[in-house]
This record gives structure tokens, C-alpha cells and sequence, in this order.
């Protein structure tokens, strides 16, 4: 496999490899380093690639298993307090500020699951994936996922009904 | 779409149930100007599905081949080691000086023949007479134990 496949193998899923690392590490620039990282590994051992069923799946296992030990190491967890009030948007984008500041609810009550549902959401809601990849992903059974998943958007719907009636309140 | 539809696929999708391509009439609904006033809450939710899905990836990647330098590092450290020893032997003895204490006069040499000759003797005669004791050690024994 030389460059040029290598990069065609890996452009559907280096954006997603990307927003999972930034969704658990939070920090972008840590999230850009996990992605390298995962990418060079990938890189690495390309000669074993093409016997992988699916590398994109394979390469989400490693980004979820490479955060989460970042997450567990000291140098890391001190980062996390850094870079915890972040926000990134993207320029450009003529959203309106209601609906920026709804996101930031969004934002912040997904920051608060827990890391398996965290995933789990991510990679369902935001990446769109099925259930049948998520498990092997997460190396879950398909059950288990959906009523993680479901727990996360329950959680969700719980404070964004709290946070809504909050501000009808209010006005 | 209808309301209810949509509030039908809203339970669904809280129990994990829905497709992706429900999920996305879910999206595509909550992005939508005409969403009703008891659902307004959810539209923080959808809205910020989408727009971080739409975060991208652009630092590149160093992609380098991975080089075995440490192999040759042997292989060079081997070579340089076999080089050594080969001078070494080799031009060891070419290095030493070629006198062997030899002598030119016939006299000269006789006389210094005989000196280390006598010099080899009187060295063994040391050796001998170490061995009497032993000889007196003999001795002794066979007067002791007569045989």
C-alpha cells in the first residue's frame, strides 16, 4: 500500500477518527494529536490493513481505547481542566445566537455522560453509525448499546426540558 | 410531516429504536422554521448533532516510512570491529624491532652463551635442591616403617 491508497483508505473516517477524539479529550489540540497518532499507527502496520474487515471500525477502536488511556494518564486529566472552557465555531456559519447558545446546553449536558454513553452518542447521533458497528466498535452487543443510547438520550431530553422551562420562567 | 409522526418517532428514538433514516426526518424536522411550540425543546439537541458532525480533520499526517536504521548500525559496528583486528595481527609483528641479541664476534658469543647457559643451571640447580628434602623426607619414612 503505498501513500497515495493509503490516504484514499483513510479520508472517509479521518474526520470522524477526529470529532470521537475531540469528544472525549475535549481539547482540540489533543484531539489532533490522538488523530495522528491513530493515523501513523494505522500507517505503521499497513501491510496488515487489508485483511481487516473494516479499517474504519478498526480505527475507531483504537481512537476510543487511545482517549480513554490518555483520559486515565495524570498529564491528561490536567489538560482536561485547562481546555474545559473551550468553544470552537466554526466562522462563517450565519447561525443565530439563540441557537449557538442552545448548543452550548447541548454541549455541556453531553460533556457530563458518562464516557461509554458519550461514545455511544457520538458515534450514533453525530456519526450516524449503526448499531451492528457501534457494538464491534465498542465490543458491546447490540442491546447493550441501545439501552446505553437510550439512557444518554433520555439524560439529554431530561435537562433540556429542565434548562427550556427554566427560561420560560424566567421571561 | 405530521405531528404525530413525529412525536411517535420522538418516543421511538428515546428508547434507541429508530433508524438512521428516521433519525434523520427527526433532523430534518427539528432544522425546519415550523416546529411546534411543545417540542421546541428538543430543537437544541438535533441542531447540535448536525452541526458537529460537520467538524473536519485538516492537520496533516506525517506519513514516513518506517527505516530499520538500527540493522545496519550492527552490520557498520561489525565491519569496523573486523577491520580492526585485521590490522591489528597484521601489522603487529612488522611493528616489533629486529634485534634478536645477536652477535657478530665468535668470542663474544661463546662467552655469552656460556653465561646464559650457567645462568639456565644454576636456576635448575635451585629446582634439585628443593628435591633433597624430599629425598630426606624418603628417608625417614624407611627407617620408621621397615618394610
Amino acid at each position: 500500500m503505498n501513500q497515495a491508497e493509503f490516504i484514499k483508505t483513510i479520508s472517509p473516517f479521518k474526520d470522524k477518527v477526529f470529532r470521537l477524539a475531540r469528544r472525549l479529550l475535549v481539547s482540540i489540540e489533543e484531539a489532533e494529536d490522538a488523530t495522528q497518532e491513530v493515523l501513523v499507527k494505522l500507517w505503521n502496520n499497513k501491510e496488515k490493513l487489508q485483511g481487516y474487515g473494516s479499517v474504519e471500525a478498526m480505527a475507531m477502536t483504537m481512537t476510543k481505547n487511545y482517549c480513554l488511556d490518555r483520559l486515565k494518564s495524570k498529564q491528561a486529566s490536567e489538560m482536561r481542566i485547562v481546555h474545559s472552557n473551550y468553544t470552537d465555531r466554526q466562522a462563517g456559519l450565519q447561525q443565530q445566537t439563540e441557537d449557538r447558545d442552545s448548543w452550548e446546553w447541548a454541549e455541556k449536558i453531553m460533556k457530563n455522560l458518562p464516557e461509554q454513553q458519550k461514545l455511544i452518542m457520538q458515534m450514533r447521533d453525530i456519526e450516524q453509525y449503526e448499531f451492528e458497528e457501534i457494538a464491534k466498535i465498542m465490543d458491546m452487543n447490540e442491546t447493550a448499546v441501545r439501552v446505553a443510547l437510550s439512557r444518554a438520550r433520555k439524560t439529554m431530553r431530561e435537562e433540556l426540558t429542565k434548562t427550556h422551562s427554566y427560561g420560560i420562567k424566567n421571561n | 410531516m405530521e405531528l404525530r409522526t413525529i412525536e411517535q418517532l420522538l418516543d421511538k428514538y428515546f428508547d434507541a429504536a429508530t433508524s438512521t433514516a428516521e433519525e434523520n426526518q427527526l433532523k430534518e424536522y427539528f432544522s425546519s422554521p415550523g416546529v411546534a411550540p411543545h417540542l421546541q425543546q428538543y430543537r437544541p439537541m438535533f441542531g447540535y448533532f448536525a452541526h458537529e458532525a460537520a467538524h473536519k480533520f485538516d492537520k496533516t499526517v506525517p506519513l514516513k516510512t518506517k527505516r530499520h536504521y538500527a540493522k545496519w548500525i550492527s552490520v557498520a559496528a561489525s565491519l569496523v570491529l573486523m577491520m580492526g583486528m585485521l590490522f591489528y595481527f597484521n601489522y603487529q609483528p612488522v611493528s616489533q624491532d629486529n634485534d634478536l641479541g645477536t652477535y657478530n664476534d665468535p668470542e663474544v658469543a661463546f662467552r655469552e652463551t656460556q653465561k646464559a647457559l650457567n645462568m639456565v643451571s644454576k636456576n635448575v640447580n635451585v629446582g634439585v635442591n628443593s628435591m633433597n628434602y624430599i629425598g630426606e623426607y624418603e628417608k625417614s619414612r624407611k627407617t620408621i616403617f621397615k618394610e
